[in-house]
């Protein structure tokens, strides 16, 4: 790895980090972060691979509310450095990424707890009238959520592709590989346990099964999905009862 | 004196601003910074000296939603603020109120919608594509959740600011119940559909093995058999399990290291391939 390439490995490693607290643009995902990895590295195919395998499994991770997601951020940077670097199977980026989610789970409630020392801060600025005090305070507790990435890659990609690291990763048995990355195929259901948990009402039930009869009997795609989908929602709502309050039902032998 | 009016400008450097919502995102107050760094510009143009600072601690108290229908509910602030700066006697107890009263509501449409529908369904179409290593699959992710997050977001500030305190009753009333339950529906039958689409599962145990007549093997495996009763059968089953323990308040780490060892050991076992 030439020094560029660090040193772009780490910019990488900070946008993630700043973006899997913000939530916009979806740089901490690991189809994105994966990817942008694969580029800097100059395996962009091993990179885009990794990045989908690890993003349909993370498709439900998500920030709701106050509860937070595994750290898909750091797991994809990390695991896409390792994988490409030291050449090693897909399976065993699934291997390092998903302890290294949870690991990076327990510094982001670290960070989120730190920066509430930024928030009293920007009160004693607001007491002051400084805008300009505010949102220092603002983008300097950003910059810890960039480091929070940015620092374990820096160790990471100091030792990637060393024998060392070689070794230990060469020496994940066949099985567990296999295991994890079968495991794969299936892990995803847990995001989306916890998507419908979310959105779960009884009564709402049926549209869940009714998508999934019709998904597994039909070729249709995504998009078409999603079409039916909204269809279904505007007519749901259109003759749902419970919305048409206004319309009285006008009894004509009373006229 | 003058009528304080923000411009146009002052709502874009709002949307700019809006884009860094969660950076400053603590346990204590959580998107409050957001807020306020994102409500500074037109605080800024509205207020001056004892006025400004009250304007900027109104805006540091606790705020909480999802990132991008954050935008309508600083359209509306902006909107209520202008009003106060200009004489209407609006008070810091009302301006709160509508902050705190839309972002519970709000948040209940914009989570089934945005984390619900939209991203997983080009995070999964993306990644579809990228498994395959088409360079394709991540940058129409990129593209397709950006531009309909950045529309959300710039319309929803023009929304809010032109609507002003009418979306109040929008809320109060049925249209936001209707959306929330629409986008409830549209976020359920996306998930069946991935359910059954976006999952693997294969059980290569061998039932029987029959030599046919012309001499084909016809094996059949304990696969074949759920997919002839309903293909994706069970990651359904397993989905539901998973539903039942993060009920049960189970960490989605540990069920996720749980489905790890069903995977080695189905694989070690050949249960699973």
């Amino acid at each position: 790895m030439s020094q560029l390439q660090m040193v772009l490995l780490i910019i990488v490693a900070a946008i993630a980090g700043m973006e899997s607290v913000l939530d916009e643009g979806q740089g901490h995902r690991p189809l994105i972060a994966c990817t942008l990895v694969g580029i800097v590295l100059g395996d962009i195919t091993t990179g885009v691979i990794l990045g989908g395998t690890l993003e349909l499994m993370a498709l439900g991770w998500m920030n709701v509310g106050a509860s937070m997601a595994p750290d898909s951020a750091l797991a994809s940077v990390i695991a896409a450095i390792l994988v490409i670097v030291g050449r090693q199977s897909i399976g065993a980026g699934i291997a390092v990424a998903i302890p290294i989610a949870a690991a990076g789970q327990v510094l982001t409630i670290f960070v989120r707890s730190a920066t509430t020392f930024f928030q009293h801060l920007a009160d004693k600025y607001a007491e002051e009238g400084s805008c300009r005090g505010i949102e220092m305070c603002h983008f300097l507790a950003w910059t810890l959520q960039a480091l929070r990435v940015a620092i374990p890659t820096a160790l990471v990609a100091a030792i990637a592709g060393t024998d060392t690291v070689n070794m230990l990763l060469a020496s994940i048995p066949d099985v567990i590989t296999r295991g994890l990355q079968i495991a794969g195929g299936f892990i995803v259901v847990v995001g989306y346990a916890m998507v419908i948990n979310m959105m779960e009402a009884k009564y709402l039930m049926p549209f869940f099964f009714l998508g999934f009869v019709v998904a597994a009997f039909t070729n249709l795609n995504l998009v078409a999905f999603g079409v039916v989908g909204t269809v279904l929602a505007i007519v749901y709502i259109q003759l749902n009862p419970k919305y048409q309050g206004s319309i009285t039902i006008v009894d004509e032998l009373d006229l | 004196m003058n009528e304080k009016k923000l411009t146009k400008g002052d709502l874009f450097n709002m949307f700019i601003r809006s884009n860094f919502l969660l950076a400053s995102f603590n346990f204590e107050r959580m998107q409050s910074m957001g807020f306020c760094v994102t409500m500074i510009p037109a605080l800024k143009k509205l207020y001056q000296g004892e006025e400004l600072k009250k304007a900027l601690k109104r805006h540091l108290e606790f705020f909480n939603t999802q990132p991008f229908i954050a935008a309508p509910i600083m359209g509306i602030t902006a909107a209520m603020e202008e009003q106060r700066a200009n004489g209407v006697p609006i008070d810091d107890a009302s301006i709160s109120g509508v902050k705190v009263g839309l972002m519970g509501p709000l948040a209940g449409v914009g989570d089934p919608i945005f984390w619900g529908t939209i991203r997983p369904v080009t995070a999964a179409l993306g990644a579809s594509l990228a498994v395959a290593g088409s360079i394709v699959g991540p940058i129409l992710f990129f593209l397709s959740f950006n531009a309909i997050r950045l529309a959300t977001k710039y319309y929803g500030i023009q929304y809010g600011y032109t609507t002003g305190t009418g979306i109040v009753s929008d809320v109060s009333g049925n249209r936001l119940q209707k959306l929330t339950e629409g986008a409830s529906i549209l976020g359920l039958f996306v998930m069946g559909c991935l359910v059954s689409k976006w999952t693997s599962m294969n059980v290569p145990l061998v039932v029987s093995t029959i030599t046919g007549a012309d001499g084909k093997v016809v094996v059949t495996t304990v696969q074949t058999i759920l997919d002839q009763l309903m293909p994706g059968m069970l990651p359904l089953g397993l989905t539901f399990l998973c539903m039942y323990l993060l009920k049960k308040k189970v960490n989605a780490i540990a069920i996720i290291f749980g489905l790890f060892a069903v995977g080695i050991i189905g694989y070690a076992c050949g249960a699973l391939k």
